[in-house]
């Protein structure tokens, strides 16, 4: 009975502390009726860094503020902004660092888009020399 | 093939296992700041946040007088822990103006009652949309603004005991 009595009471329990008490915005997790305006939303969320957890993108996270920028994100593309006019409002605010598809012509992120290529070209020189000493042994 | 080549790829094999160590090992410091330090203050207007207190909107931080705005919750810790630095801050004669974050007017009222009530105004931001335009990442964050509507400073977290001189130095300089 008293087990019984402990597992009820457990059932009745709420979280004392939580992060925050309200409802999230209105269209933090409600899709857009327009099926285009919503598949514009979704990708440009998908491309957004979440401010909290910061590994995730926000339509991934379920941090409260995420779903406050997610339902920024349907809101602004449903009156009619385009994604990247969204996309540049939040790099205003935030810097680069909230968008993962960072700019090629910055003092920062244009290493991110020549190591690959420098690191191809490496791979190639190496790959190269490989192959004009196996001839050599022939 | 030179004899120096042969350790190429042990020393960059070094390099890539040192930078992951390092970023392994490095405790997560990825504050993010504001760029709006230096700009005006985006146009808001926030409803009140509890009836004590009258309603906030970005045409009462520049009124000729540098202010602080605070961005504080009723389920934020480190809110409870800057409170007492916000009623000095208050006490020195600085006009502190608040945006209560995702927050229900019952909390607000209840965290006040406890921990002070230091704010002129408060504007209640249930979806974080001024946080965003203010391109704040959470709570507790303090913004200095001059008299004209121009951020001049961004405190991320909360403020220190340490940290009082250096606020109302900026405040100074900012009026």
């Amino acid at each position: 009975m008293k087990r019984f009595l402990s597992l009820l009471l457990l059932c009745l329990a709420v979280p004392v502390v939580a992060q925050t008490g309200l409802p999230p915005a209105p269209y933090a997790d409600r899709q857009l009726d327009d099926p285009r305006q919503e598949a514009a939303a979704r990708d440009l969320m998908e491309e957004l860094r979440c401010l909290k957890c910061q590994s995730q993108s926000i339509a991934d996270s379920n941090a409260p503020m995420a779903g406050d920028m997610r339902s920024q994100v349907r809101e602004r593309i449903a009156a009619g902004e385009t994604p990247e006019a969204v996309r540049s409002w939040l790099i205003e605010r935030y810097g680069n660092w909230v968008s993962y598809d960072p700019p090629i012509a910055s003092a920062v992120t244009w290493p991110l888009w020549i190591a690959p290529i420098i690191l191809l070209l490496a791979a190639l020189w190496l790959a190269r020399g490989r192959f004009r000493k196996s001839k050599g042994d022939e | 093939m030179n004899r120096w080549l042969l350790w190429l790829p042990l020393a960059l094999f070094s390099l890539f296992f040192g930078a992951v160590a390092i970023g392994l090992m490095m405790p997560k410091d990825n504050i993010i700041e504001s760029k709006m330090v230096g700009k005006p203050m985006p146009t808001f207007a926030l409803p009140a946040a509890i009836e004590q207190r009258p309603a906030l909107s970005s045409a009462d931080l520049a009124k000729g007088k540098p202010t602080l705005l605070n961005i504080f919750a009723s389920w934020c810790v480190p809110c409870i822990a800057e409170a007492p630095q916000l009623l000095a801050l208050q006490k020195a004669g600085v006009e502190i103006n608040a945006i209560a974050s995702r927050d229900t007017p019952e909390d607000i009222a209840i965290f006040l009652n406890r921990w002070g009530n230091p704010y002129s105004r408060i504007g209640t931001d249930t979806t974080s949309k001024v946080q965003l335009e203010l391109g704040s990442s959470g709570v507790p964050e303090t913004f200095v603004i001059d008299g004209n509507g121009i951020i001049v400073h961004q405190h991320i977290g909360d403020i220190r005991q340490e940290d009082i001189a250096k606020l109302i130095e900026i405040l100074k300089e900012a009026g």
